[in-house]
């Protein structure tokens, strides 16, 4: 195989390609800009559609246009940007259409700062925007997995009829790793029964709204985007195992959090500590099942996010107050260094834990004890 | 029950129209801008690759009434819309069709971004004065002193702005290719509004660029007024604070013959 | 085998190229390789780093507290890395940009003049060269010849003519740094 040398972003953009991306449409932010500068390139050379919108409302609303026509269409942006994408995303959702995102996520809220960050989690899994719907997210934690996630990302919202958002925070986008990109494949016009193409002299006219001013109908399109997600559910949850077969102690993390995790767990390791990883590839459908089962047997769980605590509710969701729970988190944009995890880790091994009803409690009060 | 020969049939629903009674007040004027861009679309023979770009406001419901595909746009984001639509699908004829309120206020920055780009769609523009929809609420296209439901007292210009002309501004930009204002307020004029939006679909045809249709038109629910009362509003207030007028013709579409 | 590297200097000083160099010869051999640089404001002049992480396995972090491995092309970063390496690592120092002697002696810090090595040869911007080539000193996992066959296929087309002087570069910096007693 041929491994190449890849900045995250790039890489990222040249994936979309490769699967098929037929129109981009975008805006500068960091850091992601990236991506849009190299589609500001590429896309027109192979004679596919690029427009830098005037806001990320604006592209987003292309991006909804695009979709409508029944291409493969994406937008990128970083989570100030995203957060202006919202009312879009909604519309894309209740219009059930198939659409990438991705959010090369910073520190927040508001202007934030530019730094690595996780902290859009909740606004990713939950939809954010209003009304009932959940959008697919995928969570890469390398340059070679967002290659792979781009690709995914294109196939499950189409297959779903569904947003598809891929979240990364702004290191995976800007380190360079060695990584294999998959083959072009043929831009494919599907012929979809729903997209608003023209008629053509072939069929009759088509329709694409999200009004459904009968609250009987609107509730029955809510229920059919809700019998989607229950199949996304039951057929698309992907996650990584790392050291669990015989680990007492489990650290869940997604992304560049659960990569740090990884380092401290082999150091861990060395000190003789029985602790594996979880890191959840999707983070929305959530691997409750994988968490369910090894509450039964985890002596304590271990939560770490780069932000105060996100993922973190989906966890005890799933642990169900079983089993203790501790969280270490870094907001704001820091990224945690694997000796800080790995203290945590002989902390937890070093015991007693006990269930406590919020964990993040805890870890606030051993974060101002720092800070003092 | 009356039948009319074929021989003396003068006037028929427009084959591009779905035979739909539409949901407008009496007197409104919005079902004769339908009619109108149903019937430009049949004599060019375009309803077969036309999509339509639906807005919100009054005529959130526009796409009942057209026999073309259509999609519907969050609130003042159509042109957007249109953009993603015509760049991937440029063969096609694409037209949005948006209210002040809509284009004027919450979809300034996508109308004039659309029209900067020189993106190659047809714009219909309703001017109304008022936010139609929501029950006759003050738009940026409000005149000075009139009275709305959120300018009870009459728009004052010093706290609440002035009217944004908005054909004016865009003919402006260099991406346009066709912007012009007509009115809806007699039979005459409203002639003169068909050809504009002949020429604004013919000026997609021809890849010359945005082409944008203003129509003062009537909201005779809102203003308070018989049907007649408001044509003749439109004629009297509207006409002289929104002057009709050509406002960019482009060299290659002031060539087209209709 | 893991090995972390981080190279820090001011903007300009090509501290992002210098790693990607390594980064390139460390994917040639085969190795996993991170290259993660500092970005946003700090980019546009003021002080510049990436980091480096070269592995046989999956790596975890991209990024190191206390790296085994650093290149310091000025004196703010040669005041914050010799805090931060590891005990038993090295330092490469830009003899050309400090005026003060190491503090530590738990490590080892080698200056080399790479300023004036560089502009020796006729190129002051060859600078980081010379500093991968006396790190390679402490990184046997890659060697000249992997770093030469780097540049030679990923220089820039536009300075293609002076990948001998920067073989020559890397070649003066490997012996400067040998010469320094350990």
């Amino acid at each position: 195989m041929t491994r190449e040398l890849w900045k995250g972003n790039e890489a990222i953009a040249e994936a979309a390609i490769r699967a098929g991306l037929e129109a981009y449409f975008g805006y500068p932010i960091t850091p992601q800009t990236e991506i849009l500068e190299y589609l500001s390139r590429r896309m027109p050379e192979l004679g596919r559609a690029f427009v830098q919108a005037e806001a990320e409302l604006g592209a987003i609303n292309m991006v909804y246009g695009a979709a409508c026509a029944g291409v493969r269409v994406m937008s990128t942006s970083s989570s100030p940007g995203v957060s202006l994408m919202m009312e879009g995303l909604s519309y894309i959702a209740g219009t059930e259409l198939p659409a990438v995102l991705v959010n090369v996520m910073r520190g927040g809220p508001g202007l934030g700062n530019i730094a690595p960050a996780q902290s859009d989690y909740n606004q990713a899994v939950h939809g954010g925007g209003h009304g009932d719907y959940k959008p697919i997210v995928l969570a890469p934690a390398s340059v070679q997995e967002a290659i792979d996630l781009m690709v995914l990302s294109f196939d499950l919202a189409e297959k779903y009829r569904s947003i598809c958002m891929v979240i990364l925070d702004g290191s995976i986008g800007q380190m360079m790793e060695p990584a294999q990109m998959p083959e072009m494949k043929p831009i494919r016009r599907a012929d979809w029964e729903w997209a608003t193409d023209g008629r053509m002299g072939k069929r009759e006219r088509r329709i694409l709204t999200s009004i459904y001013l009968d609250p009987i109908e609107e509730e029955t399109t809510n229920l059919r985007i809700l019998s989607r997600w229950k199949a996304v559910q039951a057929n698309e949850v992907r996650y990584k195992e790392y050291f669990l077969d015989d680990a007492e102690f489990v650290i869940v993390g997604f992304g560049t959090a659960g990569r740090v995790a990884l380092s401290a767990v082999r150091a861990a390791r060395q000190q003789g500590i029985r602790v594996g990883l979880l890191r959840p590839i999707t983070v929305s459908p959530f691997p409750f099942e994988v968490i369910d089962k090894l509450a039964e047997h985890a002596s304590a769980f271990l939560v770490t996010e780069m932000n105060a605590g996100q993922m973190l509710d989906d966890v005890r969701l799933a642990v169900r107050g079983r089993t203790p729970i501790e969280f270490y988190g870094r907001p704001g944009g820091v990224v945690p260094f694997p000796d800080e995890i790995l203290s945590e880790v002989q902390r937890i091994a070093a015991g007693p834990l006990s269930i406590v009803s919020d964990p993040r409690d805890a870890w606030y009060e051993r974060m101002m004890a720092t800070a003092r | 029950m009356v039948t009319t020969a074929p021989t003396n049939l003068v006037y028929k629903r427009p084959e591009s129209f779905t035979v739909t009674p539409t949901h407008y007040c009496p007197g409104c004027t919005h079902g004769v801008a339908h009619r109108l861009v149903a019937e430009v679309l049949e004599e060019m023979d375009l309803v077969d690759r036309t999509i339509g770009v639906a807005s919100v406001g009054c005529s959130v419901f526009t796409y009942n009434y057209f026999d073309t595909d259509f999609v519907e746009a969050p609130h003042g984001r159509a042109p957007a819309m249109a953009t993603g639509i015509k760049r991937v699908l440029p063969d096609r004829i694409v037209f949005t069709y948006q209210g002040d309120g809509d284009l004027a206020s919450i979809g300034m920055g996508e109308i004039v971004h659309a029209a900067a780009r020189g993106e190659n769609i047809t714009v219909i523009f309703i001017n109304n004065a008022n936010y139609g929809m929501t029950g006759g609420q003050m738009a940026p296209t409000t005149l000075p002193g009139m009275k709305t439901t959120s300018s009870p007292l009459g728009r004052d210009v010093e706290t609440q702005g002035h009217p944004i002309r908005m054909s004016e501004m865009l003919a402006t930009l260099d991406g346009t290719g066709y912007v012009v204002r007509r009115s809806m307020h007699d039979p005459k004029n409203i002639r003169l509004a068909k050809k504009a939006i002949r020429l604004a679909f013919e000026t997609q045809v021809r890849g010359l660029g945005f082409s944008l249709v203003e129509l003062l038109s009537t909201c005779p629910t809102n203003w308070g007024m018989t049907p007649v009362q408001a044509l003749k509003f439109v004629e009297e207030h509207m006409v002289p604070a929104f002057p009709l007028g050509d406002y960019k013709v482009a060299t290659g579409v002031a060539q087209v013959k209709v | 085998m893991q090995k972390e590297i981080i190279i820090a200097g001011f903007g300009g000083q090509g501290v992002l190229f210098g790693g990607q160099v390594l980064t390139y010869a460390a994917m040639d051999a085969g190795k996993e390789v991170t290259w993660f640089p500092s970005y946003g404001p700090e980019m546009r002049g003021g002080t510049a780093n990436c980091t480096v992480v070269i592995a046989d396995e999956e790596i975890g972090s991209p990024l190191v507290k206390n790296p085994p491995l650093a290149i310091a092309l000025n004196l703010p970063s040669f005041d914050k890395y010799e805090e931060l390496l590891a005990p038993g690592g090295t330092l490469i120092v830009n003899q050309s940009m400090v005026d003060r002697q190491a503090k530590r002696k738990d490590i080892h810090v080698i200056f080399v003049a790479c300023n004036d090595i560089a502009e020796e040869l006729g190129n002051k911007k060859l600078l980081n060269m010379v500093a991968v080539g006396a790190l390679l000193t402490a990184l046997p996992e890659i060697t000249m010849k992997d770093v030469e066959r780097v540049l030679e296929a990923h220089l820039p087309a536009r300075h293609k003519h002076l990948l001998p002087l920067n073989c020559e570069a890397l070649k003066r910096g490997f012996e400067a740094a040998n010469k320094v007693p350990a």
